[in-house]
C-alpha cells in the first residue's frame, strides 16, 4: 500500500492527478484524508479558500413550474436551489460515509427498529428565529403526509413514528433498517420552520446561502448567510444560478465567461470543452444508469431464455464508448455499481456474445416476430441512437428488434411503467436497499420490470435489519446473481456526472452523490 | 367620412372576440387530447394511483370537461385567469411579466427590423436586377433560410465566445436599466432581425414593382423626378397595403413564434412559459397563454386591414 501511495505522489508532482483526485484515491487505500494531506508535497497541499465574489452558476434541467417546496424538488435545478438555503440533518460524504449536519450525532438500538439523533443547538433560520427540535419533528411529518406530495415520501413509509424527546428526534420503525441515516439525507428532507406549516414555499432554511430573488425557470439570486452554523462553507457573498437548458447556450456561457460553472455537459462535446482555454470539466461516476426494461410478466418478456437473449445481444462498451463517449462505466444487468456500500466485485461481468445471445434466443422457441422496443431521446440522452446500436447488434444474433419511437411529451405517463419493453433511466440511490426497493420489490409502485421474484423480496428485506456487515454484503451478493440472470433490466451503462468549471474557480471535490458536487459547489468552492 | 371606417372596424372587433373565443375552445379541447394529466405531469415517476386520484381531486380534474371549460371561462370574462394548477400561483402577474418581455424583445426588432426592411425594398427596386438588389436578395432569403437556432449559435460562437462583444446569455429581469436590458437582449435581436428581414424585404420590392407598371409612375419620370423620389414618394404609398399586411404577420411571429430563440439565449419571454407549462398540462395557464397569443394575432390583423383601408382612397371614401 506504501508503494502505491508513493506512486501516488508522484503522479501529482509530475501533475498527472488533482490534489483532489489524490485525497479520492487516498482514502480509496483506506487511509484517512488527514494523513493523505499531510503527505501531499508543497504545490499540491490545501489552498485557504479565500472569501468573496458573486459566483454565476449555469444550470439545466429548471422550469418555470418549479416550486420552492423542497418537498416538490424533481430537477437539478430544484435541488441544487434546495441545496443553497436548506441543510438536511445528515448527508452522505463523497466518500459515501453518512456525515452529521443538523444532527450531531445518531444512534440506533440493536435491531435498528429505533433511531436517535440529536440535534444541533444554536442553529438559526434565516428569518432569525432558532430552530427547534420540534421544526425538525414538523418537517419529517410534513413529508410523511401523503397530501404534501413530498419526493421523500416514498422514504416516510418505513417510519411508524417520529418525536422529540430532549435534544433528540427519535425516529421508530416498523422493521428495522440499518440504512435510515443514509435515507435522512435525502435532499427533498429540508428542515424548515414548523416543517413549513407558514409558508412550505418561503424558502427560509438554515443553508449557506439565502434566497434573495426566484424567478422559477429563469433565475435565482442567493445572499450569504452571514449567521451560518456552518463557518467551514460559504465563501462566496452571493451565488446566482441562470436556469439555461439548451446544451449549446450553457456551454457557450461557460466559455464566454458569462458563468463559472455549469451542470450537465454533454458527453459529446466534453473533450471538445475540456481543450478550450479557461476551463475544465469535472466527470465522475455517479449511481445514475441508462436502462431497457423489460416486462418479466408479459410475453415474449416472461420467457427467461429471450430475456437473456437480448441481455447478451448488446454490446455495453460500445454504447459506453458512443452514447457516453467514454464518460461513463458499462453496467451489468443490475442498477447497483461500485458507487454504492456493500458492491459485490465476484459477480462476472457480463459480455457482448452473439452466440450465447442466438443459443438463447433458439432456446426462448421465439417465433421470430419483431420485438418491439419503444424509445424517446427523453428517456435518457441517446437514446434513440443506443437503440439503434442495440437493434443493430441484436441483428448479429438473429433477434429481431424493431424501434419505436415516440415523443418525449408524456413519455413517463404512457410509456414508462406500462409499456413491455422500452428505454429508462434511474438516477441511482444512496443505498442498495432503497435501489431494490424501490423499483424491484414484488410490491414496488415503480417495479418498472414487473419482476417478482420471492427469495429476492426476501432477502432485500432480511438484509435491511442486518447489522453484520459482512452478512449484509452476502446477502447482497445474493440478490445482485438473482437479478443478474433473472431480471428484466437490461443495464448497458452508468453515466457521469459531468460538470464544466472555470479556471476562477478553486476547491472542486470529486462528489459521486449528485451533480454540482452534490449540490454544494457553492458552498465548498471560491474564486482562486 | 369617418363613418363606414368605425363601422368596419366595429365588425372586426366583433368578429375578433368570437373568433378568440373560438380559438379558446380549440385550445382547450388540444390541451384534453395530449396524453395524461397536470396530476401525473406534477407526480411524475412519483406517481401512485392514490396520489394520482388524491391529486386530482385537490386540483377539480375529476369536474367534466364541459363544466371546467365553462368555469374558466367565467373567470376570465370576471377578468380572473385563475392560478396555475402545478406550482399553485396566480397566473396574471407571472404571464404579465413575461409578456412585457416579449414585447420588448419583439418591439426591439421590429423598430430595426421594419424600417430596414422597407428601405432595403426601396433600394433593391431603384436598382432593380443589379449588383445591389441581388446582394439584398441573396443575403436576406440566406438569412431567412437557415434554422433560426443555428443563426443564434452562429452569432453566439462569433460575438460572444470569440470577440466578447454581447453576452450570450439574454436573462433580463427587475432592477435592470434599460441600457442593461438593451446590451441583454442584443444577440437576439440580431437573429430575429436576420430572421424577418427577407420576407418583408422581399415584398416591399415585389409591391413597389408592381405599381411602377402604372401610368402616374410613368408620368412621374417624364417629369423628371429622380427615380428614388418617385419610389419613395409616389410609388410607396400605393404599395403599402400589401406591405403592411406581411409586416403585421412578421410582427405576430415575433411575438409568438419566438420559442426556439428564446431557449437559445436563455430569454425570459412567453414561449418558454408556455412550453413549460403545456409539458405539465397545466391547462389554465396554456389557456392564458393561448389567449393572448391569439389576441396579439388578432388585433395586429386588425391595424393591418385598417391601415390599407387609410391607405387606399378607394376605400377611404366610399360611394
Amino acid at each position: 500500500m506504501k508503494d502505491e501511495l508513493a506512486k501516488l505522489v508522484d503522479w501529482i508532482d509530475a501533475g498527472g492527478m488533482s490534489r483532489r483526485a489524490f485525497l479520492g484515491r487516498a482514502s480509496a487505500l483506506g487511509l484517512a484524508a488527514a494523513l493523505g494531506t499531510s503527505l501531499l508535497p508543497g504545490q499540491a497541499r490545501a489552498e485557504e479558500p479565500k472569501k468573496g465574489g458573486v459566483l454565476k452558476i449555469g444550470l439545466g434541467g429548471g422550469e418555470s413550474t418549479d416550486a420552492l417546496d423542497p418537498g416538490l424538488a424533481d430537477g437539478p435545478v430544484s435541488f441544487n436551489v434546495n441545496r443553497q438555503w436548506g441543510d438536511t440533518i445528515v448527508n452522505v460524504s463523497p466518500t459515501k460515509e453518512v456525515e452529521p449536519r443538523l444532527a450531531e450525532s445518531f444512534a440506533s438500538n440493536d435491531d435498528s427498529t429505533v433511531w436517535t439523533f440529536k440535534i444541533r443547538k444554536g442553529v438559526k433560520f434565516h428569518d432569525g428565529s432558532e430552530m427547534t427540535v420540534d421544526d425538525v419533528v414538523a418537517t419529517f411529518k410534513r413529508h410523511s403526509d401523503e397530501n404534501a406530495k413530498s419526493g421523500a415520501y416514498g422514504i416516510m413509509q418505513g417510519i411508524s413514528d417520529i418525536k422529540a424527546d430532549g435534544d433528540n428526534v427519535v425516529f421508530t420503525l416498523s422493521t428495522g433498517n440499518a440504512d435510515l441515516p443514509f435515507l435522512l439525507a435525502d435532499y427533498h428532507l429540508v428542515v424548515q420552520p414548523k416543517g413549513g406549516a407558514d409558508n412550505v414555499n418561503a424558502g427560509i432554511g438554515t443553508g449557506p446561502y439565502k434566497v434573495k430573488t426566484a424567478e422559477p425557470g429563469v433565475r435565482y439570486v442567493f445572499e450569504k448567510n452571514a449567521d451560518d452554523w456552518d463557518t467551514t462553507r460559504g465563501h462566496y457573498d452571493g451565488v446566482e444560478f441562470l436556469v439555461i437548458n439548451d446544451t449549446t447556450a450553457r456551454t457557450a456561457a461557460l466559455q464566454s465567461g458569462q458563468v463559472h460553472m455549469i451542470n450537465r455537459v454533454d458527453p459529446k462535446v466534453a473533450k471538445l470543452l475540456s481543450r478550450a482555454p479557461g476551463v475544465q470539466v469535472k466527470s465522475v461516476a455517479g449511481p445514475g444508469h441508462y436502462v431497457f426494461i423489460m416486462h418479466c410478466d408479459k410475453a415474449p418478456f416472461d420467457n427467461k431464455d429471450l430475456r437473456l437473449a437480448l441481455k447478451y445481444a448488446i454490446n455495453r462498451q460500445e454504447l459506453v464508448d458512443k452514447i457516453l463517449d467514454g464518460y461513463g462505466s458499462v453496467g451489468n444487468d443490475i442498477p447497483i455499481n461500485k458507487s454504492y456500500p456493500y458492491f459485490d466485485e465476484s459477480l462476472p461481468q457480463r459480455e457482448f456474445s452473439i452466440e450465447k445471445a442466438a443459443e438463447h434466443y433458439k432456446a426462448s422457441g421465439h417465433d421470430g416476430s419483431p420485438i418491439e422496443l419503444i424509445v424517446a431521446d427523453g428517456a435518457f440522452p441517446g437514446a434513440v441512437d443506443a437503440a439503434a446500436l442495440f437493434q443493430a447488434t441484436a441483428k448479429q444474433a438473429g433477434i429481431p428488434l424493431e424501434i419505436k419511437r415516440v415523443p418525449d411529451d408524456g413519455y413517463w405517463s404512457d410509456v414508462w411503467n406500462v409499456k413491455p419493453f422500452c428505454a429508462s433511466y434511474w438516477g441511482g440511490r444512496p443505498v442498495q436497499d432503497q435501489m431494490y426497493s424501490t423499483a424491484y420489490l414484488s410490491t414496488a409502485d415503480w417495479n418498472d420490470t414487473k419482476f417478482k421474484n420471492k427469495e429476492f423480496d426476501d432477502l432485500i428485506i432480511a438484509a435491511r435489519a442486518e447489522t453484520d456487515e459482512a452478512k449484509r454484503k452476502e446477502i447482497y451478493s445474493k440478490v445482485a446473481h438473482i437479478l443478474w440472470e433473472e431480471g428484466g433490466v437490461i443495464c448497458p451503462m452508468f453515466n457521469d456526472f459531468i460538470d464544466g468549471v472555470s479556471d476562477t474557480v478553486a476547491g472542486w471535490i470529486e462528489d459521486p452523490n449528485l451533480d454540482q458536487m452534490n449540490g454544494f459547489a457553492s458552498a465548498k468552492t471560491w474564486f482562486a | 367620412m369617418a363613418h363606414p371606417i368605425l363601422k368596419l372596424v366595429a365588425q372586426r372587433v366583433a368578429l375578433g372576440l368570437l373568433l378568440l373565443l373560438a380559438a379558446s375552445v380549440l385550445i382547450f379541447i388540444g390541451t384534453q387530447i395530449l396524453p395524461g394529466d397536470v396530476a401525473q405531469a406534477i407526480l411524475g415517476q412519483s406517481a401512485t394511483p392514490e396520489t394520482l386520484a388524491n391529486l386530482r381531486a385537490e386540483l377539480g380534474l375529476n369536474e367534466p370537461v364541459v363544466s371546467r371549460y365553462f368555469s374558466w371561462l367565467f373567470g376570465v370574462l370576471h377578468g380572473d385567469l385563475g392560478t396555475a394548477l402545478s406550482n399553485g400561483q396566480p397566473i396574471a402577474p407571472a404571464l404579465g411579466a413575461r409578456l412585457a418581455n416579449t414585447l420588448f424583445l419583439a418591439s426591439c426588432a421590429a423598430v430595426i427590423a421594419v424600417p430596414l426592411a422597407v428601405l432595403l425594398g426601396l433600394v433593391s427596386v431603384r436598382y432593380r436586377n443589379r449588383w445591389p438588389d441581388k446582394l439584398i436578395s441573396a443575403v436576406t432569403l440566406a438569412t431567412i433560410s437557415v434554422p433560426e437556432f443555428l443563426l443564434g449559435y452562429i452569432v453566439i460562437f462569433f460575438l460572444a465566445v470569440q470577440y466578447r462583444l454581447l453576452p450570450s446569455l439574454s436573462t433580463v429581469y427587475d432592477g435592470m436599466t434599460l441600457g442593461e436590458r438593451l446590451y441583454a437582449i442584443g444577440l437576439p435581436v440580431i437573429v430575429l432581425v436576420l430572421a424577418v428581414l427577407g420576407h418583408m424585404m422581399r415584398m416591399t420590392r415585389a409591391a413597389i414593382l408592381n405599381v411602377m407598371q402604372s401610368a402616374y409612375v410613368e408620368t412621374a419620370e417624364l417629369k423628371g423626378l429622380r427615380p428614388f423620389t418617385i419610389i419613395a414618394r409616389h410609388a410607396f404609398p400605393n404599395a403599402i397595403a400589401p406591405v403592411v399586411n406581411v409586416v403585421m404577420i412578421n410582427l405576430a411571429y415575433l411575438v409568438v413564434g419566438v420559442v426556439v430563440v428564446e431557449v437559445v439565449f436563455v430569454y425570459p419571454g412567453m414561449g418558454q412559459y408556455l412550453v413549460d407549462h403545456v409539458s405539465k398540462r397545466d391547462v389554465p395557464v396554456v389557456q392564458a397563454c393561448g389567449l393572448v397569443f391569439a389576441g396579439v394575432y388578432i388585433g395586429l390583423n386588425l391595424i393591418a386591414d385598417i391601415v390599407s383601408i387609410l391607405a387606399n382612397p378607394r376605400l377611404r371614401h366610399p360611394k
